[in-house]
C-alpha cells in the first residue's frame, strides 16, 4: 500500500472529486437522487453515489440508516427511479444478462437442505448456462480456494459454522462474476459480519483484488477501521441521507462520525499503514 | 480442469449416490411391477410377465402363458400397475418440487391441503353433477381443488419473501379441516351411489383403474413429472430464497407459478382418479435427500421412480393382505408414512430445523 502525505490525500480527494464530473466514462452504477419511504417514514432521502470499475465503495451507517434499504434498491429488489447500471436504468437490462455481470452477497443466507459446499458455489453458475460444465466445477473450485475453504468442496453445508458457511455464498459470488468480462458489480451486505479478524481481513483483501481486476465492490460494513484501511470511497448514510461521499481520509472525520453513529470518537493516523484510525473516545 | 476439480468430482458422495440411485431405482420399479402384474387370484410368474409383454414384439415366449393369464394381465392389472406407477410418481415429485419451492422438507400436499382441496372439488363435482368435459370434467375440477388449495397456501405462508413454517402448516391444517368439511357437506347432500364414490375419493385407491381412467389422467401427471425437472437448477436457486434466486438471474414469479401450476395439475389429476394417497410425497423426498442430497436435477427424477415403485408395492399389498378384500391403499401408506413423518419431526426438531 502506498504511503500518502497530507498533500496527497488533499491532491487524491481532489483529483477524485474530478473525476467524478459527468465527462468521466459512465460509472458502473449511478444512483442519483434516490428517495423511498414507506408508510410515510423516509427510509433514502436524496440519495446519489457512483461506483467505478476497480473501486472498492465502503457504506456505513449505524443500525437503520437506510443502508440495506439502498443496497436492495440496487440489487433491484426494490425499484426506485435513479438507478443507473451500466450506464442504463436498472430495469433495462434482462434479469439473466444482468446477472452475469452483478452479484449480491446477502447478509445471510440459511438453507435448511444439506447441500454440498461444491454445489452450492456452482449455483453462482446459474447464469451462464443450463449445464454445469467441467469448467464450471472448475471455477467453483477456484473460487472456494480464493475464499480460503480449499478442500470443502464435498463438506455439507449444514456442519460448517457461520464464518464459514459466509465465505462459502461469497465463493458463490465469486463463481457467478468469472469470465463475465470487465463490467462488473459485486454487492456485499455486511460480508464481515460472522468473520473472525484474520477473516475480516482475508475477505476485504479478496476485494481489493476483485477491484484490481476491474470489479466495482460495493460493501456494507459496520468496521470503521477496516473501510478505513480498505476502501477507496466510503458513503456515509445518517436517516436516509447521505453526509459524506468521499475517500476515507476525508468523509471519516470526527464530526461526519459523531454525526452518523451520535457516538464521540477520535481520529488520528495509524501507526502503520497510511489511513485514518478511529478509536473510540467515550 | 485442475487436479482439484477432478477430485471434487470424484469425491461427491451426494453425485456417485444420486449416479448409484438412478441405475438401481428404475430396476426396481421393473421388479415391483412384475410381481406386483403376477400377483393375485390369477398367479402369473414373472417369466411368463415377460413373455406377455414381449409378444406383441415378436419374441418367442420365454415361458408358456394362456389366454386367460394375457387378458387378466392387460385388462385388470396391468392398468392397476400403470395408475400406481403414474400417481406415485406425480405425487412423489409434486412433494420434492413444493419442498424445493418452500424451502422447507415438511412440505407435503397432502399435510398442505392440497389433496383435500382436490377432494373437495371432485366431491363437489360428483355432487352438484359437474360434467363440462365428459371423461376429464372430474380431474379438471380436482385440478382447479388442488390448484386453489396450492396458491391459497403459497400466499398464507408467505410473509416478506420467506415461508414461516408454523403458519405454513398451521394453513395446511385449517386448508384441511375447511376442505374435510365441504367434503362433509357433499356427502350429507350426496346419494348412495354417490356417496360411495366420494368414500372412495377420502380412503383412496387403486381399485377403479380401467385403460379409460389411466388415460383421463396420465396425460395431465406425467406433464408435470416430464417438465418439473426442467425447474431443477431454479429449485436449486430457490434455496438461496426468493431473492437470491432473483440475484442469480431466475424469472422467480414465472417458475414459482409453473411449478406451483404443475403441482396442483399431477396433484389434482392424482386424486380425481385414486383419491387422497397421503404421505408418499412427503415421505420419498425426505428419504433420498438422505441418500443422495437436495439436488433437484437428480431428487425430482429419484423421487418419482421411488414413489412409482413405492405405490405400486402399496397396491399390492393392499390387495392382497385381506383378500377377498381390499384395503385401500390410502390406509397403507398412511400407516406406513404417519411413524416416518413422526420420526422426521423429532429429527428435525433436534436439528433445530423447526
Amino acid at each position: 500500500m502506498t504511503r500518502w502525505t497530507d498533500e496527497e490525500v488533499l491532491f487524491y480527494a481532489e483529483l477524485d472529486r474530478a473525476c467524478n464530473l459527468p465527462r468521466d466514462a459512465a460509472p458502473l452504477l449511478r444512483v442519483h437522487d434516490l428517495s423511498y419511504s414507506v408508510t410515510g417514514r423516509k427510509l433514502l432521502r436524496q440519495v446519489s453515489l457512483n461506483l467505478k470499475a476497480g473501486e472498492l465503495l465502503v457504506v456505513l451507517g449505524r443500525n437503520g440508516a437506510g443502508k440495506s434499504t439502498l443496497l436492495k434498491h440496487l440489487s433491484g429488489e426494490l425499484q426506485g427511479r435513479g438507478v443507473e447500471l451500466f450506464g442504463q436504468p436498472l430495469g433495462h437490462h434482462k434479469a439473466s444478462e444482468t446477472a452475469k455481470r452483478r452479484a449480491v452477497l446477502p447478509q445471510q443466507t440459511a438453507l435448511s437442505f444439506a447441500f454440498e459446499v461444491l454445489d452450492i458455489v456452482l449455483l453462482g453458475r446459474i447464469p451462464h448456462g443450463g449445464r454445469e460444465t467441467p469448467e464450471d466445477r472448475a471455477i467453483a473450485v477456484k473460487c472456494l480456494e480464493r475464499v480460503g475453504l480449499m478442500g470443502y468442496e464435498m463438506r455439507n453445508i449444514q456442519t460448517l459454522s457461520g464464518g464459514e458457511q459466509q465465505r462459502v455464498h461469497l465463493a458463490r459470488t465469486l463463481a457467478q462474476l468469472d469470465g463475465a468480462g470487465r463490467d462488473r458489480v459485486l454487492l456485499l451486505d455486511e460480508p464481515t459480519a460472522s468473520l473472525d479478524l484474520a477473516h475480516q481481513h482475508s475477505t476485504l483483501r479478496l476485494a481489493r483484488e476483485l477491484c484490481a481486476e476491474g470489479v466495482g465492490v460495493l460493501a456494507i460494513l459496520h468496521d470503521l477501521n477496516l473501510a478505513a484501511q480498505y476502501a477507496d470511497r466510503v458513503l456515509v448514510l445518517s436517516d436516509g441521507a447521505v453526509l459524506a461521499h468521499d475517500i476515507p481520509a476525508a468523509a471519516l472525520t470526527c464530526q461526519t462520525i459523531h454525526a452518523a453513529y451520535g457516538h464521540e470518537v477520535l481520529v488520528t493516523r495509524h501507526p502503520c499503514l497510511n489511513c485514518p484510525l478511529i478509536v473510540s473516545a467515550s | 480442469m485442475t487436479t482439484a476439480a477432478v477430485k471434487a468430482t470424484g469425491f461427491s458422495r451426494q453425485r456417485t449416490r444420486a449416479a448409484l440411485a438412478l441405475t438401481i431405482l428404475p430396476l426396481m420399479l421393473l421388479l415391483a411391477v412384475i410381481v406386483a402384474v403376477g400377483t393375485g387370484a390369477v398367479k402369473i410368474a414373472p417369466a411368463q410377465v415377460l413373455s406377455i409383454f414381449l409378444s406383441p414384439l415378436g419374441v418367442a415366449p420365454l415361458s408358456a402363458y394362456d389366454e386367460q393369464q394375457a387378458a387378466v394381465l392387460s385388462a385388470i392389472r396391468l392398468p392397476r400397475v400403470v395408475l400406481g406407477i403414474v400417481v406415485g410418481a406425480g405425487l412423489a415429485m409434486a412433494g420434492a418440487a413444493m419442498q424445493g419451492l418452500f424451502r422447507n422438507p415438511l412440505a407435503d400436499p397432502g399435510l398442505l391441503g392440497i389433496s383435500s382441496g382436490a377432494g373437495l372439488a371432485a366431491a363437489m363435482s360428483v355432487v352438484l353433477g359437474f360434467n363440462l368435459f365428459g371423461l376429464y370434467s372430474l380431474p379438471a375440477a380436482a385440478f382447479v381443488g388442488s390448484l386453489i388449495s396450492t396458491v391459497l397456501i403459497y400466499l398464507l405462508s408467505q410473509r416478506r419473501g420467506r415461508v414461516e413454517v408454523t403458519t405454513m402448516l398451521l394453513a395446511g391444517i385449517a386448508i384441511n379441516a375447511l376442505c374435510g368439511a365441504g367434503t362433509g357437506l357433499m356427502t350429507f347432500l350426496a346419494s348412495d351411489e354417490q356417496l360411495r364414490t366420494i368414500t372412495f375419493w377420502n380412503l383412496g385407491s387403486l381399485g377403479g383403474a380401467t385403460w379409460p381412467t389411466v388415460m383421463s389422467a396420465a396425460p395431465l401427471i406425467l406433464l408435470g413429472v416430464l417438465v418439473l425437472p426442467l425447474t431443477a437448477r431454479a429449485l436449486n436457486a430457490l434455496l438461496l430464497g426468493e431473492s437470491g434466486a432473483a440475484h442469480l438471474g431466475i424469472p422467480v414469479q414465472r417458475i414459482k407459478w409453473i411449478i406451483v401450476t404443475l403441482v396442483a395439475l399431477s396433484v389434482g389429476a392424482g386424486v380425481a382418479v385414486a383419491g387422497t394417497i397421503g404421505f408418499v410425497g412427503l415421505v420419498v423426498p425426505h428419504l433420498l435427500r438422505l441418500v443422495i442430497g437436495p439436488n433437484h436435477q437428480t431428487l425430482l427424477p429419484a423421487s418419482a421412480l421411488l414413489g412409482a415403485t413405492l405405490l405400486v408395492l402399496a397396491d399390492l399389498i393392499s390387495r392382497t393382505i385381506a383378500i377377498p378384500a381390499e384395503v385401500p391403499i390410502g390406509i397403507i401408506t398412511a400407516l406406513l408414512g404417519a411413524p416416518f413423518f413422526l420420526f422426521l419431526l423429532r429429527r428435525e426438531r433436534r436439528e433445530g430445523v423447526l
